[in-house]
């Protein structure tokens, strides 16, 4: 690992000046920077800790939403118990990522600055080429082993996979980030690679994520998020969905529905296709089947990756008829 | 800003406070082991994926392997040499894993007995279903999981009694 200088960060603007400087990069939980520094991809000149800034992690429920700040641990947004009533999927993703020693460490605002797993991405020795990494070297991913690869949102540039579970569930539920001065939609701050994979956040140097902010909503409340992987846990997504629904008072009619994915989309992957094909229709299992067939439209699959196509639609489609059993 | 070269740090490790100088991106792994001789912690993947590093930092199990030495600073850490009684009486962990046989060549060891006592200590060992899922951070390439779920399952019951 490079060396680099630490600091100490005494203020949310302190941070943010001292992170704005070239080389300088925020250090939270560190399971991802210190992780990324190991392999060489992060080289950061200084790091600035913000895990000793008093008043970031608190999280405060009530009928309008949730405002979690931005150094709450997963583990403690996982087990809040308004979290787990009002936003089941929230607290779902979150304790189906990573293992509970991870979850004790990672930040909320630090997870949603998780970089890919892509395998060719982590390894600089021996794939020097990674437009990510590298801009304008090229993909080895592409023509290489691409089971984890995604199949939605990619482009010829890049094909590696947005691995959390958390932001799945936040934009299925029109999440905010707080960024100090300003506010965007969690959906506008994931950008897809298009021809500058390197530029995966719409986060300007000096900025921080602060808090997140989630609308409460009927949907948000019977929630669900369902994670398929290789292995049974701490693996991540070969296919997840997180899906909340709201019925008519008929309690079969489906009034509002919100459908997201995530491992097989280079972003969190919201899938309005198939919202907008169920509401106002009679929750069946075939009618669901076939409408979350529209999941995975426009996908495009590397060979290895292919069976994420057929999974996704079955992912969301359990998702969703898992919901309207609890009806 | 605080320079890249080896600064003057304390640790409060086990009750103990310790003091060192390494530089910035030394991982508190390597400030136990290399620095301190504490080298019941152990270095497994070194990636944050194994779990061999486990140990305690305010009473949360975390991994020492992404966690630089110096953010834990002014933190309480424990490690596996703190878990047994100063006269040498084994944790209830430490002695479930002895009963029920939990491992073969030990080396993941440390970590999953860290690792239970925090599952245990957190309400997540109420079942063989839930100890699998809690302990998922840990593995062990021996493949000593049924002795590891029936003595951390055996440790639960005794705390809850």
């Amino acid at each position: 690992m490079r060396d680099f200088s630490y600091l100490r960060a005494g203020s949310v603007d302190a941070a943010r000046e001292a992170a704005a400087l070239p080389g300088a990069m925020l250090l939270a939980g560190g399971t991802t920077l210190v992780d990324l520094a190991k392999c060489g991809v992060a080289e950061p000149e200084t790091v600035v800790d913000i895990t000793h800034l008093k008043g970031l992690d608190t999280i405060a429920v009530d009928d309008r939403g949730a405002t979690i700040g931005a150094l709450a641990r997963m583990s403690r947004v996982a087990d809040h118990a308004d979290i787990k009533s009002r936003f089941p999927a929230v607290s779902e993703a979150l304790w189906q990522a990573a293992s509970a020693q991870l979850r004790n460490m990672a930040t909320i605002g630090g997870n949603l600055m998780q970089r890919t797993r892509c395998p060719y991405f982590r390894d600089p020795a021996n794939f020097p080429a990674c437009n990510k990494r590298s801009p304008g070297s090229g993909c080895s991913a592409i023509g290489g082993v691409t089971r984890g690869h995604a199949v939605l949102g990619t482009s010829e540039a890049c094909i590696a996979t947005y691995p959390g579970d958390l932001a799945v569930a936040l934009v299925a539920f029109d999440a905010i980030l707080h960024l100090g001065d300003r506010q965007v939609a969690v959906d506008d701050f994931f950008l897809p690679p298009g021809s500058t994979p390197e530029r995966e956040h719409a986060i300007e140097p000096g900025e921080m994520i602060t808090a997140i902010g989630i609308p409460a909503s009927a949907a948000a409340r019977r929630s669900t998020y369902l994670k398929v992987r290789d292995r049974q846990s701490y693996e991540f997504a070969a296919a997840s969905a997180a899906v909340g629904i709201e019925f008519e008072a008929d309690g079969r009619t489906i009034r509002d529905l919100r459908v997201a994915l995530g491992g097989v989309a280079t972003k969190p992957w919201r899938a309005r296709a198939v919202e907008e094909a169920l509401k106002g229709k009679v929750l069946e299992p075939e009618v669901v089947r076939q409408a979350s067939l529209l999941a995975v439209e426009g996908a495009v699959d590397h060979g290895a990756n292919h069976y994420k196509i057929e999974l996704a639609p079955r992912v969301v489609a359990r998702a969703i008829l898992k919901m309207g059993e609890t009806a | 800003m605080t320079s890249k070269t080896r600064t003057p740090i304390q640790l409060q490790i086990n009750g103990h406070r310790h003091e060192l100088e390494v530089e910035p991106r030394v991982t508190l792994l390597d400030a136990l082991r290399d620095h301190l001789g504490l080298t019941g912690t152990k270095k497994g993947c070194d990636q944050g994926q194994c779990g061999a590093c486990t140990v305690h930092i305010d009473g949360q199990r975390v991994l020492a392997c992404l966690t630089l030495a110096t953010q834990a600073e002014s933190r309480d850490i424990t490690t596996i040499e703190g878990l047994a009684g100063e006269d040498g009486t084994l944790h209830a962990v430490q002695a479930a894993f002895l009963e029920q046989d939990a491992f073969q060549c030990g080396y993941c060891t440390p970590g999953q007995i860290m690792s239970a006592v925090a599952c245990i200590r957190e309400g997540h060992a109420g079942s063989d279903e839930e100890i699998r899922e809690y302990m998922a951070g840990n593995l062990c390439r021996c493949g000593a999981y049924p002795h590891i779920i029936a003595a951390v399952r055996q440790a639960a019951v005794e705390a809850a009694s």
